[in-house]
């Protein structure tokens, strides 16, 4: 499959075509290359590892909207069965940007709920880019009642770069569904786990990411606003999006050490993109093992372990 | 004082204006009339000739809404820290003393207890002229503290808003002020004490997103912008230029996202009235039928 490279991936896209060629080459030609072969194997991983472990904060953002990182339905494709998709908000309509419905995560039904974006230009209009209209969050809204009254755990994976700022969603109350959101996802009696698996933007992101555990992928951002509108906004200039990123501290480590998430998740050595298969597998175990611990929990305890915990956020003196 | 009377003064005033010190005389941005700037102040900043509703403070606010000396102002010493070192074109540290020293306030936010019309109330004000009122840690501390007050006293919370959204220069942490008000509001929605929300120009963002579109009522001052996206960011995602109206207060409530459009003088009033409606002492709870047959049995006895 031919896929789309990031500017810091490109040495090493370089190099793996070169090791493409030159394996071909001796397939083709039946010419002992191993040796070469070997070396430039090696020489990938070390590079991979190198820029991997020296990113900046905005090869982080861009590496957490890459293209071809797994998004919700495939999470939902490698860690779960008998998935079965529920649709609309009963209000409106049926916005794609936001999927979700039960299915089996290891022995246990869930309710999943996600923001999907597209892979091409088709698949994103479809969904919108992933950009919620408030029918998304009140579908969101009203699947979480549905898991709550069936005693269901609810999992949500957040990757939008916001809510839809269009003229629709705000005659349909864009802000109100967002609010609504948060005030629903805060008093639900059943274990919630939310996990950033790309791109955390804003109150669209945080708008199904009020949970008892929340997660960060590894190369996942979550901020109040993208580095590119806080640059044009504080800096006048998109080129400073580079500073913002910086200055935001939205990378899943930053988090982490605010408190604002409680774990993050590895991802395999180049980004979740490299093998979803094995993403996937880390994210199902982190997800069981939280589950499990909230299990034991009564809906009251959920309730007020949720609230607790969104009630410390903040830094004054 | 009639409307008549209201328009007449600043217009007649014009011709000695030369002779008035700066800052006395002020320009309506509606009407572009010249008003005098204490008859502007005593009139909540509302424009006696076109009824155009500048902006007004949050202390000016909180004269408007809570019955003279009994504000009693609360979490006033809570400062901003700056948990990222942020620092764009300036330093956040030196935004926050900038806005300090233009408002004469700690934060973007004030709050406390007062009586409205004699009925006990918490309140909490956003004031724009604080970095455009945005919701940071502290303003979210204050809000949430202001309906926690409100849990405990079991008195209405009310918060007027009006603000361009969350704070960017307290990134992670600003966002979360709007799931921690929110959810601060559950709990007070499942005790059933009523809370008012007020919106005055403009409400966008993390606010609106938040607690300013979760009131039981939600009353808007006229003509205020109201949303999520701001009108720019929506031009420009649309690439179309948006119809006159759009997202100001008589739009939301023509859409079905605000109970009122009430004008300033006015709102004191209608807030105390929704109040008795909502938690008022007069017994609402006696069935039609037995109040029917008392005054049934008071006639025939008399
Ligand atoms: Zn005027």
């Amino acid at each position: 499959m031919k896929q789309s490279v990031i500017e810091f991936e490109r040495p090493i896209a370089e190099l793996e075509s070169k090791l493409e060629e030159l394996t071909e080459l001796a397939r083709r030609d039946k010419v002992d290359f191993s040796s070469e072969i070997s070396n430039i194997k090696r020489k990938v991983k070390k590079m991979r590892r190198d820029i991997f472990l020296n990113l900046a904060p905005l090869q982080r953002a861009q590496l957490a909207r890459h293209p071809m990182r797994p998004h919700t339905l495939d999470y939902i494709d490698h860690m779960t069965t008998d998935f079965l998709e529920m649709r609309g908000d009963r209000l409106f309509g049926n916005d794609k940007s936001i999927v979700g419905g039960f299915c089996n995560l290891e022995s246990r039904t869930v309710m999943i709920i996600g923001q999907q974006k597209g892979r091409d230009t088709k698949e994103n209009l479809a969904r919108n880019f992933g950009m919620a209209n408030p029918e998304g969050y009140r579908k969101a809204q009203r699947l979480m009642k549905l898991a709550e009254k069936f005693n269901r755990p609810i999992i949500t994976l957040i990757d939008t770069k916001g809510a839809f700022p269009g003229k629709g969603a705000e005659e349909r109350g864009q802000a109100e569904a967002i609010a609504r959101s948060l005030l629903e996802m805060s008093r639900l009696t059943v274990p919630v786990v939310c996990v950033v698996i790309g791109e955390g933007g804003s109150g669209g992101a945080l708008a199904i990411g009020v949970g008892n555990r929340v997660l960060m992928m590894e190369y996942s951002v979550y901020s109040v606003i993208s580095p590119e509108g806080c640059a044009a906004i504080l800096w006048k200039s998109a080129d400073k999006a580079p500073e913002a990123a910086k200055a935001l501290r939205m990378t899943a480590p930053d988090l982490l050490e605010f408190g604002i998430v409680d774990e993050v998740v590895k991802e395999p050595l180049g980004g979740a993109h490299k093998d979803f298969k094995a993403a996937a597998s880390i994210l199902r175990r982190a997800l069981r093992r939280n589950l499990d611990e909230l299990a034991r929990m009564s809906p009251q305890e959920l309730v007020r372990q949720r609230r607790k915990k969104f009630r410390k956020m903040g830094s004054f003196v | 004082m009639s409307w008549f009377s209201k328009v007449k003064k600043p217009l007649e005033a014009i011709t000695s204006r030369d002779k008035i010190p700066e800052g006395i005389w002020k320009k309506c941005d509606e009407c572009k009339a010249i008003i005098y700037g204490q008859e502007l102040d005593n009139n909540f900043q509302v424009c006696p000739k076109c009824g155009h509703h500048h902006r007004l403070s949050a202390r000016e606010r909180i004269r408007l809404l809570i019955d003279e000396g009994t504000f009693q102002e609360k979490d006033g010493e809570l400062a901003p820290n700056d948990p990222l070192k942020f620092r764009d074109s300036k330093k956040y540290k030196d935004r926050i003393a900038e806005s300090k020293k233009k408002t004469g306030l700690n934060e973007s936010a004030i709050s406390g207890s007062g009586l409205m019309c004699n009925r006990p109330v918490e309140i909490a004000v956003l004031d724009f002229d604080f970095i455009g009122g945005t919701l940071g840690s502290v303003a979210g501390e204050k809000i949430t503290r202001t309906i926690e007050r409100s849990i405990r006293s079991r008195h209405p919370a009310i918060i007027v808003s009006s603000s361009g959204g969350a704070r960017m220069q307290e990134g992670i942490f600003s966002l979360m002020q709007m799931a921690k008000t929110s959810s601060a509001l559950g709990e007070l929605d499942e005790l059933k004490i009523p809370f008012i929300s007020l919106l005055a120009h403009p409400v966008t963002g993390g606010v609106s997103a938040s607690f300013a579109m979760l009131g039981d009522v939600i009353i808007a001052e006229p003509k205020a912008l109201i949303g999520f996206a701001g009108p720019r960011v929506i031009e420009e995602t649309i690439r179309e230029q948006l119809p006159e109206g759009f997202q100001r207060s008589e739009f939301m409530m023509d859409h079905g996202f605000v109970d009122m459009v009430v004008p300033r003088l006015e709102l004191k009033e209608t807030m105390a009235k929704l109040l008795d409606h909502m938690c008022g002492a007069i017994a609402c709870l006696l069935p039609l039928e037995s109040k029917e047959d008392s005054t049934d049995s008071a006639k025939s006895g008399a």
